[in-house]
């Protein structure tokens, strides 16, 4: 399988994505400038984490009009799978292939540390090889990963089941004292009602690999391939 | 022409910063303070024309880049004329607060 790794400037896990994928995984991987108009032949879209454009303005407010974005938003309504992490997510959140926004931290201090995230929805091409109700333990690493929705959006997120993963105690509890952000409910990752598109504040390739202290990501990724390879020798863009 | 663009968050949307800000000048002996809600200035130079038109303008570049509508809203305003006049209206519609 082949992984696109969208590199903005102002990326900065672009790179610990490359690894996670080629080394972690065992699978292909390439990078794409987001000054590309076309995505070439990949199987799986990684938007990942930085400071794309310093954050000026909001966080993922200027990336998001990347001239790369027509092809992902593309890539993305074919049902190609796309994972938006940390400063990726809030891309996809301010390009409105994901529902919500980003706040910044409640207590207004940068989290970096490892958390617990329960996995509420297994129904996910990047969550299938999970077990029912799985802790994983996967690192953050941000400033605004505040995750705020309207009324109207939580009800379709809690109705639709989009909400994936949630910030919760090691053994699994959704408590204030576990939420690192204020996020709403907990949330620290959605998805979009076809389920192809991803996004989550924790870094799966940040935990791809014992050294990293946790392989908990590869369950993410894996789970992405085995989507992948279910879809009749892989999903391509027509 | 110049114009600034004000965007504040939503009246529904908690503001941290304006909290830590309020916790502040409390410390310092402002009890009176009841609030404090923190927001961005966004100064714009416009090459001249119509002022309707620009105020347009203005409002969608707010909707498409300089405000996000989930979270914010946003108000133009045109720097004063030299003859003093100023126009002055709030131009968020979905949630005036």
């Amino acid at each position: 399988m082949k992984f696109g790794i969208v590199v903005f400037p102002g990326s900065n896990c672009d790179h610990d994505a490359y690894r996670a994928i080629r080394e972690g995984l065992g699978e292909e991987a390439r990078f794409l400038w987001h000054k590309d108009q076309s995505l070439g032949d990949v199987d799986c879209l990684i938007l990942p984490g930085g400071f794309s454009y310093g954050d000026y303005l909001r966080a993922g407010a200027i990336a998001r009009f990347s001239p790369i974005m027509g092809a992902v938003t593309e890539f993305a309504r074919r049902g190609g799978l796309v994972l938006g992490i940390c400063n990726g997510f809030q891309i996809l959140l301010e390009a409105g292939l994901l529902p919500g926004a980003m706040l910044r931290n409640r207590a207004l201090k940068f989290v970096c540390r490892f958390v617990s995230l329960r996995v509420e929805n297994r129904n996910t091409p990047f969550t299938h090889l999970c077990r029912p109700g799985q802790i994983l333990k996967l690192p953050v690493k941000h400033g605004e990963g505040n995750y705020f929705a309207d009324p109207d959006t939580l009800r379709l997120l809690q109705e639709r089941d989009l909400v994936v993963l949630r910030y919760c105690t090691p053994s699994g509890e959704i408590t204030v004292d576990a939420n690192p952000n204020g996020a709403l409910k907990n949330i620290a990752g959605v998805c979009n009602e076809a389920g192809n598109v991803f996004g989550l504040m924790p870094h799966p390739e940040n935990a791809s690999a014992e050294i990293l202290g946790s392989v908990d990501g590869l369950f993410i990724f894996r789970s992405i391939v085995s989507s992948l390879k279910k879809r009749s020798d892989g999903y391509q863009v027509a | 022409m110049r114009a600034r663009v004000f965007v504040t968050l939503k009246r529904s949307v908690l503001d941290p910063q304006g909290k830590a800000i309020q916790g502040a000048l409390e410390t310092l002996g402002y009890p009176e303070v009841e609030e404090v809600r923190v927001g961005k200035v966004i100064e714009i130079t416009l090459k001249d024309g119509e002022r309707s038109a620009a105020r347009a303008r203005l409002e969608e570049m707010c909707r498409r880049l300089l405000a996000n509508p989930v979270i914010e809203d946003y108000r133009v305003e045109f720097e004063a004329e030299p003859s003093g006049a100023r126009e002055t209206e709030p131009t968020s519609a979905k949630d005036p607060a």
